[in-house]
């Protein structure tokens, strides 16, 4: 029948497809139970919940913050929907067996090496140039790149080739040198 | 049905998708950038083309509105390429660190640590850019069909026809 790798193949393009039909069906499963449509996104959440963590230690200062209050500091269905992501994708992995621990990435620890610490600052910093930068667009990859495409915003179009212009221009910069370690 | 519950069954069903679709692998993100690896194009250029169909005839019919964030240009270009750039560094984005991490990758948790330190950074940055770069140009809540002045489904099929050839490029060069 089907080798294992011609299964492998069609994973993206059947799984996109799928997620494809979830953006819809959710479009109006949301707009009939919550009266406003809502369309898949990630981003704002990050944003809430940094307010939440910052909220224990300085509640005044993010009660007085204009971005704050602005986006709401609260669990909605966004939040909800990112914590599902991780419980989706665990279940996932444990069926189809391909449950992993990781503790580094392997381009780059071919790349940069296997120091664990340089990674996790590496990580932290992209992260939070990445986040800054989706508040900034007012959207990431499943904001703008999957949402807005799929609606013909011109946003969504703007952002995503951005994202990827950006994207491909750095790594294209910090992985020129090759496999040094691999 | 409540919706936080609703959320939650959408966002499980997102997460199991995107693990099934292979793009919750740092390894894959950055090989799509070098242009090694396209799955996590496929990925999304797949969920795009179903996605749109299904948006635009619900929308026809007003089952559901559809909701453009607005083109303000400075924030969407210069946000853009910064998340690009540090996309390139992280190897993830918001949505793909919360599923990496239910792969087993918890390398995921210092970029989303990273993450929540960038929004909380951005809350901060929020009123001067309000005065600065949000207050350049901005061109509203703008669709293509209305900004081109043609009809949504033309903008559709030339989107099919633009991701098919994309899609078609990715299995010619086997990547």
């Amino acid at each position: 029948m089907y080798s294992k790798q011609s299964n492998q193949k069609w994973r993206p393009y059947v799984a996109g497809a799928l997620a494809g039909l979830l953006a819809i069906g959710s479009a109006y499963a949301t707009a009939k139970v919550m009266g406003k449509t809502a369309y898949l996104g990630t981003s704002t959440t990050f944003v809430r919940a940094a307010g939440m963590i910052e909220q224990k230690v300085w509640p005044e200062r993010v009660a007085a913050n204009a971005y704050f209050q602005k986006e709401k500091v609260k669990v909605d269905w966004q939040f909800m929907l990112v914590c599902g992501i991780f419980f989706g994708a665990l279940a996932g992995s444990l069926i189809g067996r391909e449950f992993e621990w990781d503790g580094m990435p392997s381009v780059w620890a071919k790349r940069f090496g296997p120091n664990p610490l340089f990674r996790a600052v590496c990580a932290f910093a992209g992260g939070a140039v990445a986040m800054f930068g989706a508040r900034l667009a007012d959207g990431c990859p499943s904001g703008h790149g999957l949402s807005g495409v799929m609606q013909l915003s011109v946003s969504g179009l703007a952002a995503t080739a951005c994202f990827f212009l950006g994207g491909v221009w750095v790594a294209k910069k910090i992985y020129r040198k090759g496999g040094r370690y691999g | 049905m409540d919706e936080l519950l609703l959320g939650a069954m959408t966002g499980f069903l997102f997460g199991f998708l995107m693990q099934k679709g292979g793009v919750l692998r740092f390894d894959r993100q950055i090989n799509a950038l070098l242009f090694k690896d396209m799955t996590i194009v496929k990925f999304i250029l797949s969920a795009i083309l179903v996605g749109s169909v299904g948006l635009q005839w619900l929308a026809d019919r007003e089952l559901i509105t559809l909701s453009h964030k607005a083109m303000n240009v400075g924030a969407v270009v210069i946000g853009g390429l910064l998340f690009g750039g540090g996309w390139a560094v992280a190897g993830f984005c918001p949505g793909t660190a919360v599923g990496a991490l239910g792969e087993g990758h918890w390398h995921a948790l210092f970029v989303i640590a990273g993450m929540l330190f960038g929004a909380a950074l951005y809350a901060e940055a929020f009123p001067f850019l309000t005065d600065t770069v949000l207050a350049w140009k901005d061109f509203g809540k703008l669709g293509l069909p209305q900004a081109l002045g043609v009809s949504p489904w033309l903008c559709i099929a030339v989107l099919w026809g633009a991701g098919i050839v994309v899609l078609v490029w990715c299995e010619h060069k086997r990547v």
